[in-house]
């Protein structure tokens, strides 16, 4: 399983970004490798209009199996990530990247 | 002469002034007032006028001809709005953050997103007696108010020529509905109240203005409440005050039933004569 996680820094100990469209990293952990990797997003900022769409669009081209972020993807990232193959959680905001993986594998987190 | 009222802060009496402006220059000379606050036009509340023209308006965006496409990707490296993107094997389209700027059709090496006209609002033209008013109405679910607010000055220009008074009864902030509603204006008018918040907000449409190298001035409304600070501002940056409008409980209740309020308030009506007057010396000097 590849599980992408909205995080505003790079290791298991960084805090997760609540937002999707204008998050920080996207940060994917691939289980079977046991390897994380990281995507810096932060070019976003300056982008006035259509953040989200683009977001999905990366994570869409990393092609990940669950998306674990905080408030859930608005509309427009919504209409991307329906064309994704893509098991979505939301609710780990104000977790570390572990502990809201650990939510995550305990079943504590909430469907989108 | 166009003039547009415009505020920073809301509900400081854009409406209130535009309606009756235009109703006391319309006794004597040719006057349209134009709502283009097109996400709320409230202006109709206050001047019940005869229906004359009613015309759906429409914007333009692409669609994907997916049998035409051949997945090149340009279209979404054109796109400055990212309202193209490619997924895989498909082009998605998100209409609310087109800008209609023609450029992935245009584009396109095989013409698989051709533009298809989309309703976005209505437009009506009423008249009451020698005043004409425009307003035009963004549909339910519509997020952008600048094409719709482009399109109304255009029919505007068309269909009142130059010896009309224009007023624009304005959006509040100072974000691009705003800019597009007072950038051909001759003059723009920033009503205010005398509260922090209403110098804060002020500031910041004089720092719009100011960039858009407009004429302006301000009023103030609802004299006699908050502080002097907005008037010392006003001195300080050498900014015109043309009018300040009496607080006056009467003229709340007035509003509250969609009446006029000039005809009712001799107090009011005097502010209204100073600020024609004013307006007309502009003219006069050769502000169009």
């Amino acid at each position: 399983m590849k599980i992408a996680f909205t995080t505003k820094g790079t290791e298991w100990d960084s805090i997760m970004d609540p937002r999707f469209g204008r998050t920080e990293f996207i940060t994917l952990y691939d289980e079977e490798k046991d390897e994380l990797t990281n995507i810096d997003n932060r070019s976003i900022e300056s982008v006035a209009h259509g953040a989200s769409p683009q977001t999905a669009q990366k994570l869409f081209d990393l092609n990940p199996d669950v998306l674990i972020t905080g408030n859930g993807p608005g509309g427009n990232a919504g209409r991307v990530l329906a064309q994704a193959n893509l098991k979505i959680f939301v609710g780990a905001g104000n977790m570390t990247v572990k502990e809201a993986y650990n939510a995550y594998k305990n079943g504590e987190l909430k469907g989108f | 002469m166009k003039i547009a009222i415009a505020s920073g802060k809301g509900g400081t009496g854009k409406t209130t002034l535009a309606v009756n402006l235009a109703s006391f220059l319309a006794e004597s000379r040719k006057v349209v007032l134009c709502d283009l606050d097109v996400e709320e036009p409230n202006s109709g509340l206050f001047i019940k006028g005869k229906l004359i023209h009613r015309e759906d308006k429409f914007k333009m965006i692409p669609e994907w001809e997916k049998d035409k496409c051949t997945l090149c990707g340009h279209c979404q490296k054109v796109c400055n709005f990212h309202a193209v993107i490619q997924l895989g094997d498909q082009i998605m389209v998100f209409p609310e953050l087109c800008h209609s700027c023609y450029a992935c059709s245009e584009l396109c090496p095989v013409d698989a997103l051709p533009m298809i006209p989309q309703k976005m609002g209505e437009l009506k033209q009423f008249k009451k007696e020698g005043l004409s008013f425009v307003e035009s109405r963004l549909d339910i679910g519509q997020e952008q108010a600048v094409p719709l607010i482009a399109q109304t000055r255009e029919d505007l220009d068309k269909n009142f020529d130059d010896d009309f008074i224009k007023l624009f009864d304005a959006p509040p902030g100072t974000s691009c509905p705003v800019i597009e509603a007072t950038k051909d204006a001759d003059f723009v008018i920033l009503i205010t109240e005398p509260t922090p918040f209403g110098l804060h907000d002020l500031t910041l449409a004089v720092d719009t203005m100011r960039e858009l190298e407009k004429n302006f001035g301000v009023i103030v409304n609802r004299h006699g409440i908050g502080n002097n600070d907005v008037l010392t501002y006003c001195q300080k940056k050498n900014i015109p005050v043309i009018s300040k409008l009496p607080n006056d409980r009467r003229i709340a209740e007035l509003y509250s039933r969609g009446s006029l309020i000039y005809q009712k308030i001799p107090e009011f009506k005097k502010q209204l004569v100073n600020i024609a007057d004013y307006l007309l010396k502009l003219q006069e000097e050769g502000i169009r």
